[in-house]
């Protein structure tokens, strides 16, 4: 149990839980009773929070698009040309 | 009168319609045939022939049920047409009402649709609330088609144009003929089987009822009920319904769509990002900024900026609260003298040696009032004592005996009370009340009876 949940808060958050907790963030510092220490935490949080989904979401063709035959293998696959069906 | 018998036409004729409505059979029919003298009303309803080689009858289908026809029927169409029979009583014809109509050849596979949907839904697989709810952001899509052709190549360009991050995994099924529903089947179980995949995207193209047959199968059906990941249906065009769209957890009436719906869109949500970074900033500075006026305000107040004014204006109020203190002390001084006056004159009133005085004069009085009382006391009670002494006198033996009663003893010196108790010879002792004499009994004589009780 303890482990699990360790586990989780190390790991790096999904794109969606990145963008829940930016959210979060910036309701809380607009709605402004937050220490201005504290405040200045979120503020990097959030900041490395928004780099982090920007980068999510640029990550393109790290893993290749692929086909997984009737047997379970599997192997590169790309759309080309003009193919009728 | 004869005519009592008979009924009028409308009578019967309602009677008749009352007969049909009432019939379960009637009311649900399931007719095929070819449509003639098909005419479109101005106002939308069709009226129209269904007839075969050998009979007819009229139909009509009205705008609220033709709105939803997905060809434009013609006359010489075959048709399958679903609806209810009743009577138009103007003409005495009875008629079909048309609830339903498809395109007739495929009578075989309609009705087979037809009951599968039927079935499937009383078992609740096309149920709302099983619906699955689609991945917000899927990095890992499935999609299982036809590996070559429109849909795949439609599929892909959607994607990765509004989200290059999506990776696509395809799972390549024969879409058509006898062998695609099973290889459609095996292939979303093959995905689930997958842990990486968010979504499933099910498709083909378009085509006619029969190329579509694969999606209208039972155990496809099944197997995108059973499916772990939500499943997306992308079958043939915006009209065209299977089996599979009413089980998928979404509906796409197109494979773009499909493809729309199924990723976010990247631009969008850097925008969002972008956003809510930007109100991040704004707020933090907004925050500085109003953090730094309120540090400037502090500074600027008249202590911060005027010290030496301050002094001299706290060295003003200084004297005048030792000028305060100094009367103050006067009046509480001054009010303690009073009291001191008033508390001497209260004292001298109580003087010790006075209240000796008083308490002396009282001892005095009370002392003489004792002695009295004592006095006064001390005479009652010897004028008592005296009384005492005087009847005791008079109550005693001595004068008795003065008056010549005398006591005789023994030589036990016991009371002799009876001459019985003493025998001639015996000493006796006679007490007289002014000495005694010794002498001895000489003779006895006892008392009469009569003279005893005397």
């Amino acid at each position: 149990m303890n482990e699990a949940s360790e586990t989780d808060k190390n790991a790096v958050p999904t794109f969606e839980e990145a963008m829940t907790k930016l959210e979060m963030i910036v309701r809380q510092l607009e709605e402004n009773d937050v220490p201005l220490e504290k405040a200045i935490d979120l503020f990097q949080e959030g900041m490395s929070l928004s780099k982090l989904c920007h980068e999510k979401l640029e990550i393109v063709g790290k893993k290749m698009d692929q086909l997984i035959d009737s047997s379970g293998e599997a192997r590169p696959f790309s759309v080309q040309g003009d193919d009728k069906e | 009168m004869l005519s009592d018998r008979y009924i009028s036409v409308t009578r019967l004729t309602r009677y008749i319609k009352q007969l049909m409505e009432s019939d379960g059979e009637l009311q649900d029919v399931w007719l095929k045939g070819e449509i003639s003298n098909f005419k479109r009303h101005s106002r939308g309803h069709l009226y129209m022939t269904i007839k075969d080689k050998t009979a007819r009858i009229r139909a009509v289908m009205f705008a609220g049920n033709a709105k939803n026809l997905a060809f434009e029927p013609e006359d010489g169409m075959k048709v399958l047409v679903q609806g209810s029979i009743s009577l138009y009583e103007p003409y005495g014809e009875y008629q079909i009402y048309i609830r339903e109509m498809e395109q007739g050849g495929l009578g075989r596979l309609f009705l087979a649709f037809e009951a599968l949907k039927k079935k499937l839904e009383a078992l609740g697989m096309f149920d709302p609330s099983r619906k699955k709810p689609l991945p917000e952001v899927p990095y890992e899509i499935g999609i299982v088609t036809s590996p070559t052709g429109a849909v795949i190549r439609d599929l892909f360009t959607t994607i990765k144009r509004r989200f290059p991050a999506a990776r696509l995994t395809v799972f390549p099924v024969l879409v058509q003929g006898a062998d695609a529903a099973p290889s459609i089947a095996a292939a979303i179980r093959q995905a689930n089987r997958m842990k990486d995949l968010n979504v499933l995207i099910v498709g083909r193209g378009g085509g006619s009822i029969e190329d579509l047959w694969a999606f209208n199968e039972e155990i496809v059906a099944e197997a995108i009920f059973q499916s772990r990941l939500p499943v997306i249906s992308a079958v043939g065009h915006e009209t065209d319904f299977t089996i599979a769209d009413f089980v998928a957890d979404r509906r796409a009436p197109t494979p773009t769509a499909a493809g729309e719906f199924v990723v976010p869109d990247r631009q969008e949500l850097g925008r969002r990002i972008d956003n809510l970074s930007g109100r991040l900033e704004k707020s933090v500075e907004a925050r500085l900024v109003r953090e730094t006026d309120r540090l400037n305000q502090i500074m600027q107040a008249y202590a911060f900026k005027y010290p030496g004014q301050l002094i001299l204006q706290k060295e003003q109020e200084r004297d005048q609260m030792t000028e305060h203190l100094r009367k103050a002390m006067m009046r509480l001084l001054n009010g303690k003298g009073d009291q001191l006056v008033l508390a001497d004159r209260l004292l001298s009133n109580n003087r010790p040696a006075a209240m000796l005085d008083r308490s002396r004069k009282l001892l005095q009085e009370h002392s003489r009032h004792l002695i009295q009382s004592f006095n006064r006391f001390l005479k009652e009670k010897n004028a008592g004592f005296e009384r005492m002494v005087l009847q005791l006198n008079a109550l005693s033996p001595l004068r008795i005996m003065a008056r010549g009663y005398n006591l005789a003893y023994n030589q036990h010196e016991q009371l002799v009370k009876s001459v019985e108790e003493v025998s001639p010879g015996d000493p006796l002792t006679v007490q007289m009340h002014d000495g005694i004499i010794d002498c001895q009994i000489w003779g006895i004589e006892e008392a009469k009876e009569s003279e005893r009780s005397k």
